[in-house]
């Protein structure tokens, strides 16, 4: 099948008093039509800003400094901001974590759904409200048509969110980024939307990258996951084999720190320290202060080792007999 | 164990990092010095002022109301001219001006405390206490303060006690505004539970810990409330209501020379006036950096 | 009320109802209109539970369910609207005052936990300090000591809270709250706003210092597995009651209510089932707000055993097995279930 979506050594950075700060360092993937990736990482490891990248919302003094997005052929990076517009929305859409920040508390949701509509086509009044009340249905809310004129505040936190899915999916776009889309959600909601999402996905062929902290939430959608740490992809591959027989030291230590990995009682194995800031990154392979596996090679940053249809930035991977691989 | 954690190299104290902010803006840097150099020739007026205005063995009627560069009959040359007493403008300005920051400070700071107090008290309390202290606040801010202070002045006679009592009767309530609204969003932050599930006392909880979270508005509102103590005082002061006449401020100097503007002796009211205008400016300017770089919405 | 259950801690039909606030002139407009009593939310309904010395007990739930308000009331942040709780036989709170400092909270948020305009060793001593735990001049001694404990180097101590990352920060909440000796510890969501690593940091730090000072502890959280990994017992809410009480292996293994098995069912997972991984189970429906529960069993609209009477008769908490408490008209049933495996 073919690509939708084709990054290329994307790089984003952004100008701060203390230096340059390269918050997507050469990532590159690619995603097609109807698949689902899961992007992984803690806190400041560049996962949402990599997703904000691919729709070139990226304000000063941050700067997409070099790299390719191709979005159904086209060349995103150095389109026109007015291009870029067209498209969004469009062709690729987001959905964030807090649907409260993204819906206007002043307006109700079938006017908001019908402008978001019109931005992008000419419709008539009837028909944007049969678009958006089919649009709703498809996201399962209940008795969508009457729900039109709610505002955002009568709905729940899980509805809301369902709400934000239903304006992104009214374009039937080719690729939706999800930036932690779950993770304001009590679980019992979550799964409902997990389930939602990945029925949308197959039914309409929208490619989909899942933005999140939650390994065990990916697991359960993507078929393949990007692992990054500190800007960086430091492990691809697809989603079951990644999580079953994970190759870098960070990935290992993930699963590893997750309660459910370890009996009750017993203590985690957990990674010592904390991710480094990225104005200030060790030199070579940014995880070596944090790895049990480190030794002098460290010291030169790994370029990615590709086996298959998995790869990895590691000197010294896991599962894999401990001769040193070459790239 | 656990290893031991160490932080990176501490950082700029906050209060470095404020001034350095605070010096990238040139016109509040210019305002600040202004500022601080008035408020220096007013603690020093004495030392400063090339006459003691207030001493009658100096003055000379003859003198009286000469216009600037005057040779004076002591051999004097009187810079900014002389008001209707014979008395040095530039030294009655100085002197003026000693006790027009020396009133706006003491009502100011006085405002402060007593509003904060009352603020923060209702903000914890809550209950009655609340309803009590917030409806009275409310209840006189909906009345002009020049209003209040000018019937207050006016019952409580001349006098700097009587003035500095009126303006703070007068203010104390956007202090306690300010507070109350500040308190009332830290109150509901963990850290304030956090001290009660200690459990501390309300005292301490109340000064230790809600009191310094409620100050950056609470400086804000100080820096403009000195400025408009200031203001208020010279206006009443103007009318007569404020100072007795052997302690002029800058509004009694202007309203001295007030008669004489139209004859052409304009600087009796008019240098104390610029006086009056570059002191609020500058504190005004001031403030406003201050509220922006304390407050968080306007942050880029 | 006679007391229903004896234990290291007690918690004796606590009930918290929040009034809504009204000001006077809303008490006014009500009046005129002849408007019936205020709204009022039961976040906490008639919960009794006992804790053995020793022992963790896990508070779980989604949001709205009252556990994090349970948790308040234990640590005599919130008066209870009516009930009682007593640790050692004594009462944690007295005519709204909380009268013990045996009872210490490490909270959810560590960027809010900590008073950002105080020294971080100021802030572990203060407690200790007022309540005579330690001298004024053994003050520094003890922080260093707590300091070392939670492992921070001590001479961070002079440092103020926005000069830490989130782990560090709860390092020094849990420092804050142990420097005082406590009996009881109550973590609100102590891990819910950490990454994954610092999150297994922090919980193995929990687990160290329990076991060295012979904590008891009540342990809230939404996580299951968090919950699952620390706790001896667990307490499951839902919309302010309690729906299942038990020893945690046996009740993760076997759930007497349906409401458990769901949020179980719920929970996303990494297992390996052949080449797929196997998928999470929805509950149906939403949580219904608190505000206006379902009558009934408050599950019953979003449980697939409902029958009619469930949206009848709320089922009490009752005893459906050993050592297990549960509220469902068919505890018995669906203990019945084949045991569950938990990855």
């Amino acid at each position: 099948m073919s690509a939708v979506l084709e990054v290329r050594g994307l790089r984003t950075e952004f100008l701060t008093a203390a230096g340059i700060l390269r918050a997507v360092d050469d990532i590159s993937f690619s995603l097609s039509a109807g698949e689902i990736i899961g992007l992984v990482g803690e806190s400041g490891s560049g996962k949402s800003v990599t997703g904000f990248s691919l729709l070139g919302l990226i304000d000063p003094p941050g700067r997409i400094a070099g790299g390719s997005v191709r979005l159904n052929g086209a060349e995103l990076v150095g389109m026109t901001p007015g291009e870029l517009r067209r498209r969004r929305g469009r062709e690729i859409a987001m959905i964030f974590q807090d649907p409260i920040a993204t819906l206007n508390p002043l307006l109700t949701v079938g006017q908001q759904m019908a402008m978001a509509l019109a931005a992008h086509e000419r419709v008539s009044t009837k028909a944007a409200a049969d678009r958006c009340t089919e649009a709703l249905a498809r996201v399962g809310i209940p008795s969508p048509r009457a729900r039109l004129s709610a505002y955002p505040h009568e709905f729940s936190g899980g509805m809301r969110q369902r709400v934000a899915i239903a304006i992104a999916l009214l374009h039937r776009p080719a690729v939706i980024v999800a930036d932690e889309p779950t993770t304001a959600l009590d679980v019992s909601i979550q799964a409902q939307i997990v389930a939602e999402m990945r029925s949308l996905a197959r039914e309409f062929g929208v490619a989909m990258i899942w933005i999140s902290h939650d390994l065990a939430v990916v697991s359960g959608l993507a078929s393949r996951i990007l692992v990054m740490y500190a800007g960086r992809i430091v492990e691809e591959g697809p989603a079951a084999r990644v999580l079953r027989d994970p190759r870098h030291p960070y990935t290992c230590g993930l699963l590893d720190s997750l309660p459910a990995a370890t009996a009750p009682g017993v203590p985690l194995r957990q990674i010592p320290g904390a991710m480094p800031s990225l104005l200030a990154l060790p030199p070579g392979c940014a995880f070596q202060p944090r790895c049990a596996c480190a030794t002098p090679d460290c010291a030169v940053a790994p370029e990615m080792t590709v086996e298959r249809d998995r790869s990895w930035r590691c000197f010294h991977p896991a599962g894999v007999a401990s001769e040193r691989v070459a790239s | 164990m656990t290893e031991i954690l160490s932080a990176a190299p501490a950082p700029a104290s906050p209060l470095r990092l404020f001034w350095r902010e605070f010096r990238r803006n040139r016109l509040a840097t210019a305002a600040l010095a202004v500022t601080v150099a008035l408020a220096l020739l007013a603690a020093f007026a004495p030392l400063v002022a090339p006459q003691n205005p207030y001493d009658l063995a100096h003055l000379s009627l003859a003198d009286a109301r000469r216009p600037p560069g005057y040779l004076g009959t002591g051999g004097y040359v009187y810079l900014l001219g002389t008001d209707p007493q014979g008395r040095d403008l530039l030294s009655a300005i100085l002197y003026g001006l000693r006790v027009s920051v020396e009133i706006g400070l003491a009502a100011g700071c006085i405002a402060l405390t007593i509003g904060a107090t009352f603020g923060v008290l209702a903000a914890y309390a809550g209950g009655w206490i609340e309803t009590l202290i917030m409806r009275a606040v409310d209840l006189q801010l909906s009345f002009p303060a020049i209003l209040l202070a000018l019937v207050l002045a006016a019952l409580l006679g001349q006098g700097k006690a009587q003035l500095v009592t009126a303006l703070v009767a007068a203010q104390y309530a956007y202090f306690a505004r300010t507070a109350y609204g500040a308190a009332a969003a830290e109150r509901r932050k963990d850290y304030i539970e956090a001290a009660m599930a200690t459990p501390l006392g309300a005292g301490r909880v109340v000064f230790r810990h809600l009191l310094p979270n409620c100050a950056p508005p609470l400086i804000v509102v100080a820096t403009v409330q000195i400025a408009s103590s200031i203001s208020l005082e010279a206006t009443l002061s103007f009318l007569g209501l404020g100072l007795p006449v052997t302690e002029p401020s800058l509004g009694m100097l202007i309203s001295n020379g007030f008669p004489y503007m139209m004859s052409g002796r304009y600087w009796i009211s008019v240098y104390p006036g610029l006086m009056l205008i570059l002191l609020i400016m500058a504190i005004n300017i001031v403030g406003d950096q201050v509220r922006d770089q304390l407050n968080p919405r306007l942050r880029r | 009320m006679s007391r229903r259950y004896e234990g290291y801690l007690t918690v004796d039909g606590v009930s918290k109802v929040f009034g809504a606030r009204l000001s006077a002139g809303d008490r006014f407009v009500r009046f005129l209109r002849r408007a019936g009593p205020a709204p009022s939310l039961r976040a906490v309904s008639d919960v009794s539970l006992s804790l053995p010395k020793g022992q963790t007990l896990g508070l779980v739930g989604e949001s709205g369910c009252g556990k994090s308000t349970l948790g308040r009331i234990i640590a005599g942040i919130y008066p209870p609207s009516s009930g009682t709780v007593t640790l050692d036989g004594e009462a944690v709170m007295e005519e709204g005052r909380k009268v013990t400092t045996d009872v210490q909270t490490v909270f959810q948020d560590p960027f809010a936990s900590l008073d950002p305009r105080m020294k971080v060793g100021d802030a572990v001593a203060e407690g200790p300090v007022a309540h005579g735990v330690v001298s004024r001049a053994g003050a520094r001694e003890h922080v260093s000591r707590w300091f070392a404990r939670v492992g921070l180097d001590p001479s961070l101590a002079g440092r103020y809270p926005h000069q830490f990352s989130g782990g560090q920060r709860q390092r020094i909440a849990i420092a804050r709250a142990l420097a005082m000796n406590p009996k009881l510890l109550i973590c609100d969501e102590p891990v819910a706003s950490l990454d994954v690593s610092i999150q297994a940091q922090v919980l193995n730090l929990f687990l160290e210092l329990r076991r060295e000072l012979d904590l008891t502890c009540v342990f809230i959280s939404h996580d299951l597995s968090v919950v699952r990994h620390v706790s001896d017992r667990v307490a499951v809410m839902y919309l302010g009651r309690i729906v299942e009480l038990g020893e945690t292996e046996r009740l993760f293994r076997r759930p007497a209510h349906p409401y458990t098995a769901a949020l179980l069912d719920s929970v996303p997972r990494i297992v390996a089932d052949g080449e797929a991984l196997v998928e999470m189970k929805p509950i149906e429906g939403e949580i219904p707000s608190p505000l206006d529960p379902p009558p009934g069993c408050h599950f019953a609209p979003r449980c697939p055993r409902a029958v009619a009477e469930c949206s009848v008769r709320a089922p009490l908490l009752r005893e459906p097995g050993p050592g297990r408490s549960a509220s469902c008209h068919f505890a018995e049933a669906q203990l019945a279930l084949p045991e569950r495996a938990i990855v």
